[in-house]
């Protein structure tokens, strides 16, 4: 044998490798097929009958999935800006302050990350049509209220975590320095604090960003029938047939979220690197 | 001096009231109200009155309801298996993958976890429907098949039906495997990587095979973060919904589809607050089993 396989060399045991290949086709081989078959010159989604752009043509004449996409892309971007200061505020409270009932806050912040979904929807559905019924008849964007706030509600407690987590490394004596060079809790917070935030609050965001713009289950609860997000969209045109201009649609979001990943490594690897050197 | 007190004051305030408002009125309130509900009774098609009745909740004790109960703690139990049994040779060769290739397998298990819900069970329907790709597949092999037998003159297996692997049980359990294995992969990971490398060593240079080392080092050595990934892909397949409902028949509802019934068509508010209370119930329960699995003192050892 000219290589032995030293004994924790896991991946160069073929059943291994076997496996992982089954496993990664598993996980992607449906979504190739999905992007695939958005080209497909055919009306039938499974035969390949050469290329073609027209369900994309298609996609952007289509008014109400073009709007569908539009609300998404507001109402993801509003949830972002509010979690963001509501998730950073909470990490900062956790962080520097010790109060009575502070444990109990915390389990509070952290509660919406394991309340199932379809519960955090109904309870979103009583209190838009019981409690505080958004007014359907307001100008867009405003008419997507309700779903920005149910959207902050799970967005929040990402934006916390990550945020807390950079926090942790925070040198608390260079914010005091700050202090006794004569500035106030503000001034401190914006100069010294803010600026070592920076990554956790990008990555924070676009956690936010890619959660907002993929929920189904709360929007589905909240949303009215002018209020359609591009998921709920979809939902109901492939409740009625399973069309190339769906494929077409699934194939720019899908592409949204690789541009949103790749953004959120790049920023990561940038930010490990400034803190390596 | 009074005046930096005051400022200590109100930035504590200031930083404390915005995250506990919101938290309280657009998460604690809704809960509040649904948990309200459940104690109430329908009295016209829009007006609830809540009288503190448990009759929602006797309801939801009947056979019919504990059956989907049931049915449903069994198909995320069954799902959270297949995904320990299909993840962690996946974890395993992650851990001891090359420097160079750990953070794109990484990348790979994630990015389907980022990739719209929705959009991933889409794309099952269209790989399992009867004009899909696997049954697509399957026909191509079944006339090879009926060719061959015509060629060493047997007679040919005749039409091809199409396999049903939609709307089933088998596609739920399936869809949901497919959905949730990140939720797996990822725990596992975290866990298998603390692994002091040298233990799997020792115990393979001791003479143990390496099925020995895995169930009598590796395993015992990272139960917590086992617990933790069962626990975490339990938790949401619990609650699956739009799963169930795309890939599944009529008899493959689970519990939050017929809350959503409730909710939507049965238009019965407050059987279904008593219904999402109840799976809520059944949630921390999960979770406060995983805080006391990850409390306690690190697994006991095999034979130390």
């Amino acid at each position: 044998m000219a290589t032995r396989r030293a004994p924790l060399e896991y991946n160069r045991m073929w059943q291994i490798r076997a496996w992982l290949f089954a496993v990664f086709f598993f996980l992607y081989a449906p979504l190739v097929a999905l992007i695939v078959f958005s080209f497909n010159d055919s009306k039938r989604i499974t035969v390949w009958r050469g290329f073609t752009f027209r369900y994309y043509e298609k996609l952007f004449n289509n008014d109400s999935l073009l709007l569908a996409f539009a609300n998404s892309l507001t109402i993801a971007f509003m949830a972002t800006l509010i979690s963001l200061v509501i998730g950073a505020l909470a990490a900062v409270l956790l962080w520097r302050y010790r109060f009575t009932g502070r444990t109990a806050v915390e389990g509070t912040f952290m509660l919406p990350l394991v309340v199932p979904e379809i519960c955090m929807g109904v309870a979103m559905l009583l209190f838009f049509t019981r409690v505080l019924p958004w007014p359907n008849y307001l100008v867009w964007p405003l008419n997507l209220g309700s779903i920005i706030i149910a959207h902050v509600s799970f967005c929040f407690p990402f934006v916390a975590l990550v945020v807390g987590a950079r926090l942790a490394s925070f040198n608390k004596e260079q914010e005091e320095a700050a202090r006794d060079l004569g500035a106030n809790d503000w001034q401190a917070f914006r100069d010294v604090l803010l600026p070592h935030l920076r990554p956790a609050l990008i990555a924070g965001a676009l956690l936010a960003f890619t959660l907002s713009l993929d929920d189904f289950v709360i929007t589905f609860f909240t949303s009215g029938p002018d209020t359609v997000t591009f998921p709920v969209k979809v939902y109901s045109m492939l409740r009625f047939s399973v069309t190339p201009e769906v494929n077409a649609a699934s194939t720019m979001l899908i592409l949204l979220t690789i541009v949103l990943m790749a953004l959120m490594m790049v920023l990561q690897s940038r930010a490990q690197k400034k803190a390596g050197g | 001096m009074a005046t930096r007190t005051q400022e200590r004051r109100l930035a504590f305030l200031a930083t404390a009231l915005p995250p506990i408002a919101w938290v309280v009125v657009f998460f604690l309130a809704p809960l509040a109200i649904v948990w309200a509900y459940s104690f109430g009774q329908n009295v016209s098609l829009t007006e609830v009155d809540i009288s503190g009745t448990f009759a929602n909740y006797a309801r939801a004790l009947q056979p019919l309801y504990l059956g989907i109960f049931a049915k449903s703690i069994f198909v995320a139990g069954l799902t959270t298996l297949l995904c320990l049994i299909v993840g962690f040779p996946v974890a395993l060769a992650i851990v001891f993958a090359s420097e160079r290739w750990r953070p794109w397998m990484l990348l790979l298990i994630m990015l389907p976890f980022w990739t719209n819900l929705l959009i991933r069970t889409y794309a099952l329907i269209a790989v399992l429907r009867t004009e899909g790709y696997v049954n697509f597949t399957l026909e191509w092999l079944w006339n090879q098949g009926s060719w061959l037998m015509t060629l060493v003159g047997l007679q040919p297996l005749g039409d091809f039906t199409p396999l049903q692997l939609l709307y089933n049980n088998f596609a739920v359990v399936g869809g949901l495997v497919y959905v949730h294995l990140p939720f797996m992969v990822l725990p596992l990971y975290a866990a298998l990587d603390r692994l002091d490398k040298s233990l799997i060593e020792a115990s393979l240079d001791l003479g143990a095979g390496h099925l020995r080392t895995l169930f009598s080092i590796v395993v015992p050595l990272a139960l917590p973060g086992i617990i933790s990934g069962i626990i975490i892909t339990f938790v949401p397949a619990l609650g699956a919904y739009l799963t169930p409902d795309l890939l599944g028949g009529p008899d493959s509802q689970m519990i939050a589809n017929v809350i959503e019934r409730q909710f939507k068509r049965a238009n019965d508010w407050p059987f279904g607050a008593a219904l999402s209370f109840l799976l809520m119930y059944a949630t921390f329960a999960a979770i406060a089993l995983r805080a006391y699995f990850s409390r306690g003192k690190p697994a006991p050892g095999h034979g130390v």
